[in-house]
Formats: structure tokens, sequence, C-alpha cells
């Protein structure tokens, strides 16, 4: 038995399957502007006996095949993580367009989540636009060693005001390392914010495109105060859990 | 809508170009949002029949009354008594919009960051698409919130209409007295409109006629406790979209004639949705017509919405005028109590609603809360706190406008609350 997860985020599409229940193959693509073609081309090549479908375009999956089952990110991401790592009690997601905290409880069922209403403020969206303005490639983010003293403050989230304050500051003079460390500070601070309005414990997993960015989860975990795990699959979870899902549907 | 009504809505001063836009808008979003729905019951052809002739036949008869003498009112707050309206032989409609019309003209005039309930009817009148609007004799508005109270000095300034009623913001006796006294200034009002003098025979009437409403839609909720729900909650929130401007006798005889084919339906099990299908109740801000955004999300999320605490729902129908009194004067002090029990946030302290959600919940066995804000409301973005520690269950914050783009985020939420119930 061949199932098929896919997680068709606003970056990219995120690809598990699983053959007999275990998990064999994680891959994952660019959404570009033409989704649905991306998922079917997966969709011929896996030939699953059953698709689950996850993230923004999950219902045009639906939509356009047959043998689709769909389910929320926010489930998604606690069956993938729960999967993965059993005693995890709280994840953050930080994806292209939106950013996601979950907490769960033993058996991996969702207790309480947040999750940004329609702006990109501290996404991957808006760590992408900032970059863009101070030239970084998001490639390259990794390779940079920034400490954690944060010289300059954005004040503003909003990705359209964030903009013009980072163009301003690099007006100023101000090294493009430094501004880009406060634009680290500006997420996590968004992130913390929403982390407190729900329970966040120890086994704590980030996840997300944005999950491989270490300078980011340098200054998440400064913040937080707790050991953040970020794991080889992070970015993978949601399509994971979607895998999971149609195992326990077909279970069922 | 036929031909024939275009040389109404050009007499009405109606602008034919934007309101045709605003038709087939209508008409889209109904085909996708109502007609689309299965098992739906059939007394809810007469309520698709209201909304396809709102603009036309429903217009048409107020006309028709108009030239009888009959004087039309439209109010924008629950607080307002539609009893003593038809004593003087009025018409009440309401006139609160529900859809992103004419916001570019409303923002000229109105701050950006104002609630869409207001920015709509304040763009429905600048872009003159209302013939609700057009077709009043007197506009009643009030002083609930900071918004709404200030909108009317411009809404006044475009219509040379409106009358401002004070609604106080504390049930203390001296709120209450202030109430009192404005109910009494009213009827003054409304007479000097009306030309004619309110006769206690005909208000004993028009309370009666009000309370039939009001106990039509109690029966209504009412049947939405069962599980499998009889009737969607979409079905359900248009029924009381359309009692603010539907003829209220007709309507009572129809809403009933609904509750009994509904009654049938519990009686064998049918349901709009299997039984088990999680259950909602949704409280905050006002749904005025065509506002179906957020009831549509979670209906087609896997849950079903059973009961709205909401000016568009319980606040309307919470409870019945008392129809043995004497004199007009005794009936006004007790129109008075009835409507200030009314637990709308902009009262403080304001503990009624939150017992009024928890009374809610526990009639029509809600699993799920979801808070719904209007983005800019101030009064009820505030209460979400209180709200939200005072009850038991799975609670979900909404805050959202009219507009579309913002449904992506909202249906993941939606789904996600819903697959924790």
């Amino acid at each position: 038995m061949r199932i098929l997860g896919l997680d068709v985020g606003s970056t990219y599409i995120k690809v598990a399957l699983f053959e007999n229940e275990r998990l064999t193959l994680l891959e994952r693509d660019k959404t570009s502007y033409q989704p649905l073609e991306r998922c079917l081309q997966y969709i011929h090549k896996y030939k699953p006996d059953q698709v689950v479908a996850t993230g923004y375009g999950r219902n045009l999956i639906n939509n356009n095949f047959s043998n689709c089952i769909t389910l929320s990110e926010i489930k998604a991401f606690a069956m993938g993580a729960h999967f993965i790592h059993p005693k995890v009690r709280t994840i953050l997601d930080i994806g292209g367009q939106d950013t996601k905290v979950i907490s769960l409880d033993e058996k991996g069922k969702v207790v309480k989540f947040e999750m940004n209403d329609r702006c990109s403020a501290g996404t991957g969206r808006f760590l992408e636009i900032m970059c863009k303005a101070l030239g970084f490639e998001i490639e390259e983010l990794n390779q940079l060693d920034l400490d954690e003293e944060v010289k300059v403050k954005i004040s503003s989230l909003c990705t359209v005001f964030a903009e013009s304050e980072v163009i301003s500051l690099i007006a100023q003079g101000v090294p493009r390392e430094e501004i880009l460390k406060s634009i680290y500070f500006a997420i996590v601070y968004k992130v913390v914010s929403m982390l407190k309005r729900i329970t966040v414990t120890e086994d704590f997993i980030f996840a997300g495109g944005c999950s491989s960015n270490k300078n980011l989860k340098k200054f998440l975990e400064n913040q937080l105060k707790i050991r953040v795990i970020t794991l080889e699959e992070s970015p993978f979870l949601g399509a994971i859990g979607a895998g999971i899902f149609g195992i326990s549907q077909i279970k069922r | 809508m036929g031909e024939d009504y275009i040389k109404m809505w050009e007499n009405l001063g109606i602008d034919l170009e934007n309101h045709d836009c605003l038709l087939k808008a209508l008409a889209e979003f109904y085909q996708q949002i109502y007609l689309s729905q299965e098992n739906r019951p059939e007394g809810m052809k007469y309520f698709d029949f209201v909304v396809s002739e709102a603009h036309g036949l429903r217009i048409k008869e107020l006309l028709e009354a108009k030239q009888q003498g009959k004087k039309v009112v439209g109010v924008f707050c629950v607080y307002v008594p539609e009893e003593m309206i038809r004593a003087v032989d009025g018409i009440c409609v309401g006139l609160c919009a529900g859809a992103q019309i004419g916001f570019e003209e409303a923002e000229k005039v109105l701050p950006k960051n104002t609630c869409d309930l207001i920015k709509a009817f304040i763009g429905f009148k600048l872009t003159q698409v209302c013939p609700y609007t057009e077709s009043c004799d007197l506009l009643i508005g009030e002083t609930t919130c900071d918004g709404k109270k200030k909108a009317y000095e411009i809404l006044n300034k475009l219509t040379q209409k409106v009358y401002v009623m004070e609604v106080p913001h504390m049930k203390t006796e001296r709120g209450k007295e202030l109430f009192l006294k404005e109910l009494f200034a009213l009827k003054n009002k409304l007479e000097e409109l009306s030309q004619q003098t309110m006769t206690l025979e005909r208000f004993k009437e028009e309370v009666k006629v009000v309370n039939e409403k009001r106990k039509a839609l109690m029966r209504l909720e009412k049947l939405r406790s069962y599980d499998p729900a009889p009737i969607s909650g979409l079905d359900a929130l248009l029924v009381n979209q359309i009692a603010f401007y539907d003829d209220p006798v007709r309507f009572t005889q129809k809403v009933n004639e609904l509750c009994d084919e509904l009654e049938e339906r519990v009686k064998k099990g049918i349901g709009v949705k299997p039984k088990g299908t999680p259950r909602i109740l949704i409280t905050g801000c006002p749904f005025a017509l065509p506002n179906w955004k957020l009831h549509h999300m979670i209906e087609t999320s896997g849950a079903v919405v059973v009961g709205e605490e909401s000016c568009i729902g319980r606040r309307y129908y919470h409870s019945l005028v008392p129809e043995d009194f004497s004199s007009i004067e005794e009936g006004i002090k007790l129109l008075a109590e009835r409507y200030l029990k009314t637990p709308c946030a902009c009262f403080t302290p304001n503990p009624e609603r939150i017992e009024e959600i928890q009374n809610m919940a526990k009639e029509l066995k809600a699993q799920g809360i979801v808070y719904y804000s209007i983005q800019f409301c101030t009064p009820y973005l505030f209460e979400a706190y209180q709200v939200e520690s005072a009850v038991d269950l799975p609670f979900l914050r909404i805050d959202t406008n009219y507009s579309t783009e913002d449904i992506g985020q909202l249906k993941t939420r939606c789904e996600a609350f819903i697959e924790t119930l």
C-alpha cells in the first residue's frame, strides 16, 4: 500500500511517500505558478493508492484528483511531528506565508493553536523580502555567523513598513548583518507573542521552511530560553503528517 | 429581477450601473453559497424567493404602502423598537449592510480604520445602491458605538433624514431612566412623522405582532438544538437576516411553516449533516445581509452552526414584551425594560452577555465557540478576552472583515479548530 502525503505550501510542495506504513521518501520542489501540474507529476511518478493533501493548495488537488483526501496544516504538522518525535508538545512552524504555533497532548492531538491572520508579518515571505532589500540570497544566510546582540531595531512587523525601515537603515550606513539581526529579532518577537497564547513546554520542535535557518533558531532559543529541536524532517512535517493521516483513515 | 423594476429604481434615484453590479454579485454569491447546499428544507423556498425579490417586490410593497400614507423607517440597531414604528402605521426596515460596496467612496468621508458594517451603509448611500435607504422617510440612528454615532452625523448630511436616539452605556437606574425618556421622545418623533397619534389599541396590537415574530424565531432556534441539525446555520442565518425587512406577519407565518417542517425532520431524524457533526455556536458582531462569510466557511469545513449570539440572532428575539398593559405609558415602560435587557458589548459592564453565551452553548449543545468580531469593532474585540476566560468550551477568535482576502488563512484556522472538537 502506497500513500502519498502532499503539503502544497505557498513556496514549496513537500512530498512524503509511505510504503506499507514505512516512510520511504521525502522530496520537495518550488510551488511555482502551476502547483496542480507539479503535484500530478508526483502522483504519476509514485502511483500511490491514496493521496492526502494539506497546505494552501489542498483543495486544488482534491478538486482535480478523485482519490484524494485533505486535512488542515495544523493537524498535519501535529501528526507529522508526533510520528517523528513522539515526545513533542509544542510546534512552531514558520512557513512561506504563515506562522503557526501548536500545542499538543501526549497522543499528538492538537490542544490549542494560533496562526497569523491575513498579513505576512513574521513569515518566510517577510524574511525573503527583507533579504532581497539587503541583497542576501536565502541560501547564503546560514553561512553568516551572527552574534545575538541586537544594535538596531525594526519597529514594524508589517512587511511593507519594515521594508522601508530596512531601506532607511541602509541609507544610514548600518551594516547589513546588523539589520538582518534586527529582522530575526522582529520575527522572534512576533513568534513569542503568539507562543504566549498557548502553552509552551520543552520538546519544542521548530518546523517549516524557515527552520533550517540556524541563526533564526539561535535567536529563538535565546528569547525562549529553552532548547529548540530542529530535525532533518522539519520542513516535511506537514507532508509526513498527511501520510500518517492517510494510513489512519485506511485502517478505519 | 424583471425589467419593470428599472423604472421604480430610477424613480428612487438608484444608480442603475452600480446597482446592477451589486445584484449580479449577489446572485452569483447566492448560487455559490446557498443554492449549493444539500438537504435544504422545502420551507426555505420562500426565503430564497424573498432574497431574489429583495430589491424588487418588497420595494414595490413599500412604495405602495407609502402611497397609502404609510411611512418607511430605517433602523440600524436592535435597540430601536419596531413596535412603536408600527403602532403609527410605519414600516420598519433594517439598513445595516454586509457587503463591500462603495468602500472607496466611503473611505473619502470615513476614517480607513472604521468597521466594515459602517463603511458599507455609508458606501451604499454614497453609491446610491440601496432602494431601502432611498425609500425611507426617516432613518433612526442610535448612540451605541462611537463609529455609528459619528457616522450618523455624516449620513444626516447626505440624507437630511436622520434622527438619533440616545442609548445609555450602563444599565443603572439612571441609564434606564434615560432610555425610557428616549422612547417617549421617539414616540413624539414618530407621531410627528406619521401625523397620527398612537393609540393604546394599535400599540398593543403591534406588540403582539412583533412578539409573534420573536416567538417564531425562538422556535427556529430551539429546533437547531437537535442532532442531527434539521437546518443549516446558513439557512437559519438567512431567516434571521430577512426578519429585518420582510413584512412581520407574513414572515412569522413562513417561519412557523418552516418550523413545522423541521419538527417533522426531527421526528424522523433527518438532518442537513450526519448525526455527530461538530456543533458551533457563533458569538459577536452582527451579520448584516449579505454577510455569509463565516457561516459558509465553518459549514464547508465539516461543522454545523447551531446558533448566533448576535444582533442577527439571539439578541434580536431574546425575550418578549409583556402584552397585558393598560396604558401607552405602561407599555413603553415594559418596552424599555425588554429592550435594555439586550446584552450588547456597548454596555459596561456586560456580564449578561457571558451568561447568555453559556446558556446558549448548553441549550444548543455546542461543542465549540467561534468568537466573531468585525475588524475595528472595539466593544466586541475587547469583550473577547472576558468571554474566552468565562466559557468552558474550545474557543476560536476570528477577527475579520467583509473581504475575501483572508479566506485561505481563515479556512485553515476553522478546519483545524473543527478537527480538534
